[in-house]
């Protein structure tokens, strides 16, 4: 298929990995981070770490939406569709993430609860419009690529006068959680993660552009390769960061010219600033609470804003102790590490987030690599 | 007018097929259901066995081996491109039982109306079923029918028995694979599970795929008429290729490895699935099948599965492998190395 086969084609994956083998350094290790859990969900599905030296690590990030979220905000969720008249429109893979003391959107479901799943916010929309004897409230999660459809749903809302659709916001921000890692001290202090570069996800860019990470590369000096999906996208990247790398350099380079410019799109970003304001603070699963690092409806917009309009307050609830999804989502962990991977931890039974989502480290590890466990 | 009268009056006349509704008298097994079986399912059906009006059907028993398979069929929305309710009902449960080895001979249906439902829809998908019977040379020869009030069922449900009986000397079942066996399938998989999914509420796109449901029956006889040694027939429906494959290596306690290259995917397909983030090997097939078999029949198989309109697209995808771990591995097309595994929870409600 035009725009897929030539991105997947086995050949240039070859001359692409011989490169890789022939340019990267024996006596040094390149530990690179995928920020984003579709480019850890296509390394997996691609095998793309076996055309990789020994001494080239993936280091899976933080960018999975489920897996961030807190249990505390999924358990806001379940209390807003647990209210009556309330139809709560989600996307799929939200229904089975663990709320506290074992609840999930899947159950409320069960009990009785009004929740649809939706493809995008459009649908959530129609519901409004076709039961306008309901609340119908949007689960609405994401990074920056999320976000631009939920501004012009809530401006279409208000312009048709909606007044019975409003938006439980959970939309997040890539720079501020690469940030977070950065700043952690565990990689600044101990060194015990040590992050030689990281792979932008191209998506996310295709609307901020590559200019937010420019401050990474100068700051921190860690080299950035804005990156597509396909796996020739993702083995072209990791080329470009390994020879950044062998010559000392720290620039963002963008790998993904065919959509990613340095401003990104501006229409996009100012649909999102008409609709959005910073939040304050946010917690993320794994990196703790985070400033400036999430969106809230601007106060013109409050009458949408689900939080506001129900007054449903946030209660900090931890997951599973024993759970290394934490650990996981900073890089300082892998799946494998986790001593309920596989075990009690499984994709029909999760007990952390990033064995739900189909972007999770966990999930990609347990569906598609569980075999390499067992051959090394 | 008491309400006996006006039942009796309303039954002398014909079903108004053009605008009448099922309504709860149609299950309640006076007059007005007999008009329903008399107009709508008796013709659409016609044989000699449900023509006699029993609630039974009687058949002669014959030597060897028989079997008996059941389906639900729940699919939404009602009709689709490429088929409907009524002829996938009918190809479900042929295929179940025509991956024994058997040729189907009888099925039985069960109809679950909910109060409301247009008589002129039950009648079209009556007749659909009725065509997909006599196409894949199989009677339904006894029925029944049940109607709930509104709210209780999306439209119509539809299960169908069937019963069959395998040719002497063919010994087909999931836990017989072997390490060294190929694998083959019959074509491209996932056409049925994108058509549905193309047309649900909500998730209209434009796209020519048409459901690949269709009776495998015809094209079985010629598999194992030609080679009887076929291990292992399976049709990959809801979970699609990787679930079926997971049951097949539970079952026969192997593993099996795959080569990506080789699975055809049309690339409507493929382009439906990227834009809804599925993957093909994980959507519902319903005219599709796996065959396993020793690999010197292989290259036979494969002639003869090519040689039948339903496998022109037939491959060998892969060969099963000795394995404790049960593990589905494919070579990916770019040279790496994954795992096929089950599908955790449920990709798509009601697809069949």
């Amino acid at each position: 298929m035009k725009h897929l086969d030539e991105y997947r084609d086995a050949e240039t994956a070859r001359r692409l990995a011989a490169s890789i083998h022939r340019e990267a350094d024996t006596d040094r290790r390149y530990r690179l981070m995928e920020f984003c859990g579709g480019h850890t969900h296509a390394i997996f599905r691609y095998g793309i770490e076996d055309l990789l030296p020994a001494n080239i690590e993936m280091v899976h990030g933080p960018g999975c939406p489920v897996c961030v979220l807190p249990t505390g905000r999924l358990d806001m969720a379940i209390r807003l569709a647990k209210r009556d008249g309330v139809i709560l429109a989600s996307y799929g893979d939200m229904l089975r993430v663990p709320g506290s003391k074992g609840q999930s959107l899947m159950k409320a479901k069960a009990d009785g609860a009004d929740i649809r799943m939706v493809y995008s916010t459009l649908d959530a929309l129609k519901l409004a419009e076709a039961n306008p004897g309901r609340e119908v409230i949007f689960f609405a999660i994401g990074f920056e690529t999320t976000t631009p459809p939920t501004a012009l749903a809530i401006e279409a809302a208000a312009k048709a006068k909606l007044g019975n659709f409003s938006v439980f916001c959970n939309h997040v921000l890539t720079p501020s959680a690469i940030a977070a890692i950065l700043e952690a001290p565990a990689v600044r202090d101990l060194g015990a993660v040590e992050i030689d570069g990281f792979l932008g996800p191209a998506h996310v860019s295709v609307v901020i552009g590559s200019q937010p990470y420019e401050f990474f590369a100068e700051e921190y000096r860690k080299p950035v390769a804005i990156s597509g999906f396909e796996p020739i996208d993702i083995l072209q990247s990791i080329l470009m960061l390994v020879r950044q790398l062998n010559e000392g350099r720290a620039e963002v380079e963008n790998q993904y010219i065919r959509a990613v410019t340095r401003d990104g799109n501006l229409r996009a970003k100012q649909a999102v600033s008409r609709i959005f304001e910073l939040r304050r603070d946010f917690e993320w699963r794994g990196l703790g609470h985070i400033p400036y690092s999430a969106l809230r409806l601007k106060d013109a917009y409050a009458a949408f804003d689900a939080e506001r309009r129900f007054d449903e307050p946030y209660i900090a609830s931890e997951g599973n102790k024993a759970c290394a999804c934490p650990a996981i989502l900073r890089g300082a962990k892998k799946p494998t590490d986790c001593r309920l991977f596989g075990s009690v931890c499984t994709p029909e039974t999760p007990l952390g987030s990033c064995m739900v989502s189909s972007e999770g480290a966990c999930a990609a590890y347990y569906s598609y690599g569980r075999m390499r466990e067992r051959t090394q | 007018m008491n309400v006996a009268s006006r039942a009796s009056r309303s039954a002398s006349r014909r079903l108004d097929l053009a605008a009448g509704r099922v309504d709860l008298t149609h299950g309640a097994g006076g007059r007005a259901m007999q008009q329903l079986i008399e107009e709508i399912f008796r013709p659409a059906f016609d044989n000699p066995m449900l023509a006699r009006g029993d609630d039974q059907a009687a058949f002669e028993v014959v030597g060897g081996r028989m079997v008996m398979s059941t389906d639900s069929f729940v699919v939404s929305p009602l009709f689709f491109p490429g088929g409907d309710i009524g002829s996938l009902a009918v190809h479900g449960t042929v295929n179940d039982v025509a991956m024994s080895g058997a040729r189907p001979l009888y099925l039985s249906a069960g109809f679950i109306i909910e109060e409301g439902f247009p008589l002129a829809d039950l009648e079209r998908i009556a007749r659909s079923m009725g065509e997909a019977a006599r196409a894949a040379e199989v009677a339904v020869v006894t029925g029944d029918t049940k109607v709930v009030e509104r709210g209780k069922a999306d439209g119509l449900f539809i299960n169908t028995a069937g019963i069959g009986v395998v040719p002497p000397g063919i010994e087909i079942s999931g836990d017989r694979a072997r390490a060294g066996d190929a694998i083959l399938i019959s074509g491209s998989m996932g056409d049925h599970g994108v058509a549905i999914m193309a047309h649900r509420a909500g998730l209209e796109f434009e796209t020519t795929i048409v459901s690949d449901s269709a009776a495998l029956n015809g094209l079985v006889a010629d598999m194992v008429a030609s080679v009887p040694t076929i291990r292992v027939l399976r049709d990959p429906t809801r979970g699609g290729l990787a679930a079926t494959l997971n049951e097949i290596c539970h079952q026969s306690a192997v593993g099996m490895r795959l080569d990506e290259a080789a699975i055809p995917v049309r690339p409507e397909v493929l382009g439906a699935c990227e834009l809804l983030g599925l993957d093909p090997l994980n959507v519902a097939n319903e005219g599709k099948l796996i065959a396993i078999a020793p690999a010197e029949d292989a290259g036979r198989l494969l002639g003869v599965l090519r040689r039948h309109p339903l496998g022109r697209d037939a491959m060998v995808i892969g060969e099963v492998t000795a394995d404790p771990a049960r593990f589905v591995r494919m070579a990916t097309r770019i040279g790496g190395e994954r795992m096929i595994d089950w599908l955790a929870g449920e990709q798509l409600p009601r697809i069949c």
